[in-house]
């Protein structure tokens, strides 16, 4: 069971973001494995230990040549990883960031299954996982919070709007999960010293065979026109509770006759 | 300047009703386009009324898709309907499961970008989409360039819906091609989820509930309060990756998006990832007990405490009522 795995790394959520002057997202300082991709990370080690062999390939673009979320996925235990880092990739949309991963998923061989969160924490598109499945046409199982194997099929519940459909796909197929699916593992001391060995394969666009005029601000077939400031909300009244604060909200919702 | 033509995706719930958000992308697309279709993975006659009454004059129908995925099977047929008779302008589609799922497949398959969240999109120079980011402080306006059609999903209450008026659409049946290996995944079956009193994203009032709380029993508080208040509970992310309430309950940029009269915001910090789904709500309270949270920047009513005081005292003045 190999289990290649798309992993995104992105600057911690904790900090404000910015923009570059050209609108793409400062990636400049540490980036940190988006912790929405930890998920799979787990979900894929589980199902390689159940099935008894096999390992996780992580697959990863980022600017810089940034291996430091990697290298946490990997003191989790994924074996190796692939990754694409190329100046031409700025700007990259959607759309361009599948027909990467997808190639870059390719150097993996004999894969089974490739498993993706539902979408990143900084972008959250949402499509990659499918639009990379239809890169490589694959059937895919989308939103899945639950995954099993057995006998060469993936069972998954697929999250819905109203509860949750089960579906089943012959592998190869995608999938994406959704936070929540497993718990993930914190890496061990010996995870983490043994990541710092395990090959990274970097590579280039040009080495995955894509024309760099197909990616990035080249590419996406989308040109940024405008940022500006959202309207702000007034903050209104701020009060300690006293013991009595209770009051003033039955006082507010009267005030609005919703009650 | 206005569009030609613009296809919307009809999504049908469980119910067999047209998805709130497919009237609110109608209504939108009305003012921008000359003519606007629908597209559905399903039954055509079941939709044309409701379509038809906002604005749809035709319903392109895959036909039965029992048993299938729908986003490789919808995103196939709507290739080879443009194949065969022409691209619309623009098709689009809401921020939801299968409204993504067709339209990363047909991105793919037409080659064009697909653009995801947007808030609003406006037709000059071009066509040109709006999504919040950094939790809805800043919006960018991003322009297609590819050539059409313009790929662009929706967030759910981006736009009011409304009826035109106009009668039943008419049904025309687009054939769905063979997808080989990619359409090999099954549906088996459906689990809806029993929920009693208002949808989370219909409700006047919403109660949510986050970290704060401290652990997983003391959301009994918040369905108490939801309940007492003829509200719906609601939940930050932190809590629902904690397993403490289905993803269902989840509000923000990776869950639903609530704009109800009163948004209660219990134990929760306000992460931008949480903002960006309630702060439209018309009204907001927030109880938390770090004076510093984000959330008292945009709460119209601020209690800085401890959710485990203020709500039992809360919740028995409600009920003394």
């Amino acid at each position: 069971m190999n289990v290649v795995v798309c992993v995104k790394q992105i600057p911690d959520p904790a900090d404000p973001g910015a923009l570059n002057p050209d609108h793409t997202l400062k990636r400049d300082g540490k980036l940190i494995l988006d912790e929405s991709d930890s998920y799979g990370v787990e979900m894929a080690l589980q199902l390689v230990d159940k099935a008894g062999g096999g390992e996780v390939t992580l697959v990863s673009m980022a600017p810089n040549g940034e291996v430091s979320g990697l290298r946490t996925a990997l003191a989790m235990g994924a074996a190796k990883a692939i990754l694409v880092s190329d100046d031409a990739l700025a700007g990259a949309g959607a759309l361009d960031t599948a027909k990467v991963l997808a190639a870059a998923i390719g150097r993996a061989e004999g894969t089974d299954l490739v498993l993706a969160a539902t979408e990143s924490s900084d972008g959250y598109t949402g499509t990659v996982p499918e639009q990379i499945a239809a890169v490589l046409d694959l059937p895919s199982i989308t939103f899945a919070k639950s995954v099993e194997i057995a006998d060469g099929t993936v069972k998954v519940q697929r999250q819905t709007e109203a509860g949750y459909d089960e579906c089943e796909s012959p592998l190869p197929a995608v999938v994406s999960v959704t936070a929540g699916v497993v718990e993930p593992r914190y890496p061990s001391f010996k995870g983490i010293m043994a990541a710092k060995s395990k090959p990274v394969d970097t590579v280039t666009v040009a080495d995955l065979g894509i024309d760099a005029a197909i990616v990035g601000w080249a590419g996406a077939g989308q040109e940024i026109v405008d940022v500006s400031a959202a309207p702000e909300r007034e903050a209104g009244e701020v009060i300690e509770d006293d013991g009595e604060s209770h009051l003033k909200i039955v006082e507010f919702l009267d005030g609005l006759k919703v009650l | 300047m206005a569009l030609s033509k613009v296809w919307v995706h009809a999504e049908v719930t469980p119910d067999g009703t047209v998805a709130p958000i497919s009237l609110e992308i109608l209504a939108k697309a009305r003012e921008i386009a000359d003519v606007v279709e629908v597209f559905t993975g399903g039954d055509g006659a079941a939709v044309a009324e409701t379509v038809g009454a906002h604005g749809a004059t035709k319903v392109l129908a895959t036909g039965d898709l029992t048993g299938k995925l729908q986003g490789v099977h919808v995103a196939a047929a709507l290739a080879a309907a443009i194949e065969a008779q022409g691209a619309p302008d623009a098709i689009l589609a809401g921020t939801t499961y299968d409204g993504r799922d067709i339209a990363a497949r047909l991105s793919v398959k037409l080659d064009k970008p697909v653009l995801t969240n947007n808030t609003d999109i406006e037709v000059g120079d071009g066509i040109v989409v709006s999504t919040q980011i950094f939790g809805g402080t800043q919006i960018v306006k991003t322009k297609f360039a590819a050539g059409g059609p313009a790929i662009a999903l929706f967030r759910p209450k981006s736009f009011a819906a409304e009826e035109s008026g106009g009668g039943a659409a008419e049904v025309v049946a687009i054939d769905v091609p063979d997808t080989g290996a990619a359409g090999a995944a099954k549906l088996l079956n459906r689990h809806v989820e029993e929920t009693t009193g208002p949808k989370l994203d219909e409700a006047a009032i919403v109660v949510s509930g986050g970290r704060g709380l401290g652990e997983a029993d003391k959301y009994s508080m918040i369905e108490e309060l939801a309940k007492l208040v003829k509200g719906a509970p609601g939940a930050s992310r932190a809590i629902v990756d904690a397993g403490w309430v289905p993803y269902s309950y989840q509000i923000g940029q990776t869950g639903k998006v609530v704009k109800p009269t009163v948004y209660i915001a219990a134990g929760i910090s306000g992460a931008t990832q949480h903002m960006v789904g309630m702060k439209g709500s018309k009204n907001i309270i927030a109880i938390n007990k770090d004076p510093e949270a984000p959330i008292f920047g945009i709460a119209d009513l601020g209690i800085v405490g401890d959710v485990h005081k203020v709500l039992p005292k809360l919740i028995e003045a409600l009920q003394a009522r």
